[in-house]
């Protein structure tokens, strides 16, 4: 029996997880909570989604100086991710519109998606966590 | 008699920069502050809105938090100023009240 | 707590980490080192200089699987893997060679 036990803990259950950022960073915690969870959700081999909207695609903006704000930048830890196998980036088409962005503003490679394809999405996942 | 209002809310998310320019008298101040500062960049949804206010008030954005999020200070909208925490500091000298839109 | 090195105090947490990855240098490394019980060899600095580069670069200490194979990816797989990098830090490399390296806990590491 405890051999069955390991085994389904070794095989384990591997859940679809979304991670929703629509907040800008700096202005509030929010943005590098989230981005801690993801890191640690890394070691849990999860099907780890990330998706950005609405104020969260200034998350990924290309060049932050955060110098004269005495806050630390952490924008360069998106483009590590792909070190911990998460490589499932969506942005929302519309929410770049909005605010006069392209994907060549963003500071990781990323899938641009509509915001009908991003609700399509978001229904297909076992767990979904917005802030 | 004049107020310097300040504005720290995305107007993506929240109506406080609404509320503000909506309230703001002809001879006061706009500062765009921490997550307010999306709205001072030309090319979003609320450039033309910024652009129509700056012609009676006077509008200001804070360029260290524009920096930090990777905005760039020439591209905002004109008629808006950058200034810094030196002119933070002026403005609120300046001007008598100072209301903050939080 | 705080070490002290050349007569200057540098503040760390309680577990030895440091608070201000600024305070870091080779010597205060050294020192950390043998508070870990560990005698800093090219070997060890490989992966020290190795850490401060990574964070350097991306803002966070790795977690170990991911320093792993980030090794293993620079300088081959006789030294980007598990018993390699226990062997040179017995007490694990995530802890351990970040205290050395001046780097916070990494994330997600109890």
């Amino acid at each position: 029996m405890g051999e069955d036990m390991e085994e389904e803990y070794e095989g384990g259950i591997v859940k679809k997880f979304m991670f929703v950022n629509r907040k800008a960073p700096y202005g509030t915690i929010y943005a590098l909570e989230v981005l801690e969870m993801v890191l640690i959700s890394a070691a849990f081999d999860q099907d780890v989604h990330i998706a950005f909207l609405d104020d969260g695609i200034y998350q990924i903006k290309k060049g932050q100086d955060t110098k004269e704000l005495g806050m630390k930048n952490f924008s360069p830890t998106y483009r590590a991710l792909e070190g911990y196998d998460i490589e499932k980036l969506f942005v929302e088409r519309e929410s770049l519109e909005e605010r006069g962005l392209t994907e060549d503003d963003l500071l990781v490679p990323v899938e641009v998606i509509s915001r009908a394809e991003m609700g399509a999405l978001m229904a297909g996942m076992d767990v979904v966590l917005t802030a | 008699m004049s107020t310097l209002h300040t504005v720290n809310k995305s107007p993506f998310e929240r109506s406080s920069l609404q509320a503000c320019l909506g309230h703001a008298q002809a001879s006061d101040s706009v500062l765009l502050i921490e997550d307010a500062v999306m709205a001072a960049l030309s090319g979003t949804a609320f450039a033309a809105k910024l652009a129509d206010a700056g012609q009676s008030i006077k509008l200001f954005v804070l360029g260290p938090d524009l920096k930090a999020r990777g905005l760039d200070p020439a591209k905002v909208v004109n008629g808006i100023t950058v200034i810094d925490y030196d002119g933070f500091v002026d403005l609120a000298a300046e001007n008598s009240t100072i209301h903050s839109w939080l | 707590m705080a070490y002290e090195v050349n007569g200057k105090s540098i503040e760390a947490d309680e577990e030895g980490f440091l608070v201000n990855i600024n305070d870091w240098n080779e010597e205060l490394a050294g020192l950390v080192a043998k508070d870990e019980g560990i005698d800093m060899t090219p070997e060890h600095w490989e992966v020290v200089n190795f850490l401060r580069d990574y964070y350097a670069e991306y803002q966070i200490a790795p977690a170990v699987r991911v320093l792993t194979k980030a090794i293993a990816k620079k300088m081959g797989p006789d030294k980007g893997n598990n018993k390699y990098l226990y062997e040179l830090f017995p007490y694990g490399p995530g802890k351990q060679a970040c205290k050395i390296a001046g780097l916070p806990k990494p994330t997600g590491c109890v």
